[in-house]
């Protein structure tokens, strides 16, 4: 390559600063959703760089649906201090105090209530216009469909079948009061350009994704981290295993895989290898035929 | 692995031609497709296809689509082969979403089109191929689909070979490649078929591995849309965006637009140290030696290049709205970081895609491709699409609605396509104080944008000798005028005078001098700024006439020099 070319990880970086910019610069309230994931990490390293050497200017917002894991939070609470952003912590109370739980409610529901719901209620609360997500279309196969802006209606809702057009990076910002914009500056990443990013930037991960010991439950092809009281199926016993999660989610709906990747690049060599995909242990995504697409239109990010 | 190239590709052609079934079976052949994921398919209950498996399932992700049978809108894929990572849009062939087809094909490096074998090209690859030529996308590879129904004849492959040939000659598309396949079978698609002998061409994916990426990049004209200011404190003030075209390095000279103040660059702050040098299309943020004003939707260009600043200018538009639309309403325009109130002042005609006619046309409805005059109620500074795909793109949007309602190529403008702005409420400024006038241009900002001095010359010669001056001038990037009204001479030193306050060079071209008019005229001129050049100094060809007036004039210090000029020095 010449020396005038940008190498893919360079050209995607340059193609999200400038997204991020331009939310900043045409919206009124922007806000940062946050997840404490690997692509959470790479999107607020991509704002570092988009406002430098100014702060972000705009909030960190993680929707708390109290089955995180603990390390999760440790994380989180340290790295919001070291990056001097303001954070805020959303959780529908409500529900909880209700005894909302995914043992008792299901995956669906308690999803509904602990992830949606809450995240529309502290969008509403916050009265952002614009809120920024970490996903990327190469997750799965109705994020595949979404624009870089996609247009939120008063309820948070998505239309796949009415998207407005998107050319170029001229992107459309204007919404009416109440509607909203999800920004999505990750898109054209894939799940190895995350992982070859985190390696090229030294970007700093929560100890999770990588392998060590961990008590888990065998339950079908998944492995459920222990956490949070789960309840146990006959004959269920609770095992040490060398493991790692792949992608993070609450406890009881990230199956983690068994791996002794304990390295950076142990787990980049493990994922040339893999032959399945990040979202397999994800359990809320397999409810139904076409539940992302579902929990989509309803306002999940 | 991250020092790969990436190459955005994206499909195109009519309905059930096979896009979303090629692009899943190039990702399974190139292993973008996870186990889980094919497990998936093979369970479905749906498949349209004569296969073991639908491979169209692996992108058509909404369940519209899968209920349907058609791609509705554009699906982004990803693969990476130990060549290239590439990006995949891949769009609808059904008309009723064309605009997800010109979503996917605005950012693509190449088209692949699609052609089902037993039907040829149809109404809708036209129109698919002739968006791909206004997005000016450099390659297109026309992927003859189906061979299987048509026991992969030679004739058949020749003959839409020949038919597209010619369409897309007409239109100007450009690096053709054509392809015999089946996206069901996989033949041609990642090795070479044994059922095409005749076939000397390589396999698709060796095409896509190796066709060049990103040549059209501009390095030499700088144009750096600001996106956004970053101000962190007092101390700290940097413009953000990504460069559209040129390259940038500390201590390079710039200018700024609209107020056309020259500086230079002082530094390239990034979050990693500073750069030694930017180059597109890297998001870059640039602090400036002068406390200049600059905010969003101002850019910094080269001094040498400009782009074209104007209200008015035309453009190709495709229409993207259900509901027709065209002059006399107000849209908003997104182009480059400024968002503008403008109107479709005219539309020239609407172009038929299938005979590439002109027609005449009052509105623009759905899908439509028409050539507008466009009208901004402010500046705008651009190049045309096809010289500068960043400074020549823009949409519009619905301000009521706020839906985007098409999408605009800005063409180059001659006089036949562009009358030239009516001039409303002028105001007749006569003094040359800046401060007396209320203006808010600075005579230091008009010479900056005009690159050289206002002046006046006075010539006597030849009428030939003005125009030749004037051409010659202009071509050098003067902004100059000829004043040649014989029968009202006594006006020529008012006028002169008009054009130098706004800054140009005025050529006063008269034949029988009046010595009081001369006068004038001087007078009105700034000291060193008056040029008197009497027909009998000059040389008797008119190309040596211009010669000896242009060195007079860069003794003046009107011009900057040539050897000046190419070092890139301010005047
Ligand atoms: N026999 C044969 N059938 C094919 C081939 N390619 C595609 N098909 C079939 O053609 C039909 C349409 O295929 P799609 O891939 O959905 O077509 P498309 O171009 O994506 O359609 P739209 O996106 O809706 O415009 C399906 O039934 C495919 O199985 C081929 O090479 N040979
Ligand atoms: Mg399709």
């Amino acid at each position: 390559m010449d020396s005038r070319t940008l190498s893919h990880l360079r050209a995607l970086e340059a193609e999200s600063i400038h997204i991020m910019r331009e939310v900043v610069a045409e919206f009124a309230k922007p806000v940062m959703l946050y997840s404490i994931g690997k692509d959470s990490s790479v999107m607020v390293r991509l704002a570092q760089k988009a406002f430098f050497p100014g702060k972000l200017p705009f909030p960190l917002l993680h929707v708390d649906t109290t089955y995180k894991f603990q390390e999760m939070i440790e994380f989180r609470d340290q790295f919001a201090k070291d990056l001097g952003a303001e954070l805020i912590v959303h959780t529908n109370q409500k529900a909880i105090d209700e005894g909302a739980n995914p043992f008792k409610l299901g995956t669906s529901k308690c999803c509904a209530l602990l992830k949606t719901r809450a995240l529309l209620d502290a969008l509403e609360a916050g009265g952002y216009d614009a809120a920024f997500g970490g996903a990327r279309r190469d997750e799965e196969k109705s994020r595949a469909k979404e624009r870089v802006f996609s247009f939120r209606d008063k309820f948070g809702q998505w239309d796949p079948k009415s998207q407005r057009p998107e050319l170029w990076s001229l992107y459309n910002s204007k919404v009416e009061k109440g509607e909203s914009i999800r920004v999505f500056p990750l898109s054209n990443w894939t799940e190895m350009d995350v992982w070859a990013y985190i390696e090229l930037e030294n970007i700093p991960i929560v100890p999770l994704y990588y392998a060590k010991e961990r008590e888990m439950v065998v339950r079908g092809n998944q492995l459920i981290p222990l956490e949070h009281n789960m309840p146990l199926n006959p004959g269920e016993k609770p095992q040490m295993i060398m493991s790692r999660m792949r992608s993070l989610g609450c406890t009881y709906c990230t199956g983690g895989i068994a791996s002794d990747a304990d390295t950076m690049p142990k787990i980049i060599n493990e994922l040339v290898q893999f032959r399945r995909s990040e979202r397999e242990n994800r359990i809320i995504d397999h409810d139904q035929e076409g539940s992302m697409e579902i929990k989509k239109r309803e306002g999940y990010f | 692995m991250s020092e790969s190239q990436l190459l955005r590709f994206s499909t195109a052609g009519s309905v059930d031609d096979g896009k979303s079934t090629l692009i899943g079976r190039l990702l399974f052949e190139a292993k973008g497709v996870y186990e889980d994921q094919m497990a998936s398919l093979q369970k479905s209950s749906i498949n349209r296809s004569t296969g073991p498996i639908d491979f169209s399932l692996l992108t058509d992700g909404l369940r519209a689509e899968r209920e349907q049978g058609i791609t509705i809108d554009v699906a982004y894929r990803y693969f990476a082969t130990p060549k290239r990572k590439f990006i995949i849009a891949d769009t609808p062939g059904h008309e009723q979403y064309t605009r997800n087809m010109a979503t996917g094909a605005s950012t693509a490096d190449l088209a692949i089109v699609l052609i089902d074998a037993r039907k040829g090209v149809l109404p809708q690859s036209r129109r698919h191929a002739y968006i791909a030529s206004l997005l000016g996308i450099p390659y297109i590879a026309v992927a003859v689909n189906k061979m299987d129904l048509v026991e992969f004849s030679e004739t058949v492959f020749d003959q839409i070979q020949k038919d597209f040939s010619a369409y897309a000659e007409q239109i100007g598309l450009k690096n053709l490649a054509f392809f015999p396949i089946s996206a069901l079978d996989g033949d041609n698609i990642v090795e070479r078929s044994a059922r095409t002998p005749w076939f000397k061409g390589t396999p698709l994916l060796e095409h896509l591995e190796s066709v060049p990426v990103a040549e059209d990049r501009n390095f030499t004209e700088l144009r750096f849309p600001v996106q956004y200011v970053i101000r962190p404190n007092l101390d700290f003030r940097g413009f953000a965006g990504q460069l559209a075209s040129g390259v940038l390095k500390p201590g390079d000279e710039v200018m700024s637009l609209p107020a056309g103040r020259v500086t230079r660059v002082k530094e390239l702050p990034t979050f990693d140290g500073p750069l030694k040098e930017a180059f597109p299309p890297m998001s870059i943020t640039v602090v400036l030696e002068d406390e200049i004003d600059l905010s969003r939707g101002d850019m910094l260009v080269d001094p040498n290049h400009v782009p074209h600043v104007s209200r008015r200018f035309a453009a190709k538009l495709v229409w993207m709205l259900d509901e027709a639309g065209g002059p006399n309403r107000t849209y908003l325009l997104k182009h480059a970081t400024q968002t503008v109130p403008c109107e479709i002042r005219r539309i020239r005609h609407r172009v038929d895609i299938n005979t590439l006619e002109n027609v005449q046309a009052e509105k623009l409805e759905l899908n439509e491709i028409a050539a507008v005059v466009m009208e901004t109620r402010r500046p705008l500074y651009f190049d045309a699409y096809s010289k500068n795909r960043a400074m020549g793109a823009f949409i519009l949007i619905d301000p009521i609605s706020n839906l985007t309602v098409a999408a605009g190529m800005i063409e180059e403008s001659t006089p036949e396509s562009v009358e030239p702005l009516q001039l409303r409420n002028l105001e007749f400024v006569g003094e040359a104080n800046e401060s007396a006038t209320g203006t808010q241009l600075t005579n230091a900002e008009r010479f900056a944008r005009a690159g050289h001095y206002p002046a006046t010359v006075w010539l006597t010669a030849r009428r030939a000798v003005a125009y030749l001056l004037e051409r010659r001038l202009f071509d050098l990037g003067c902004q100059v005028h000829v004043l040649a009204d014989d029968s009202e001479s006594h006006l020529l030193p008012e006028l002169s005078r008009v054009l130098s306050n706004a800054g140009l060079i005025a050529i006063c071209s008269i034949a029988s001098p009046d010595p009081g008019e001369r006068d004038r005229a001087a007078g009105f001129a700034a000291a060193n700024r008056f040029l008197e050049v009497p027909a009998k100094e000059l040389p008797a060809r008119d190309d040596d006439a211009v010669e000896v007036i242009i060195k007079r004039l860069e003794d003046l210090g009107v011009l900057r020099r040539k050897d000046r000029f190419e070092r890139g020095e301010g005047i």
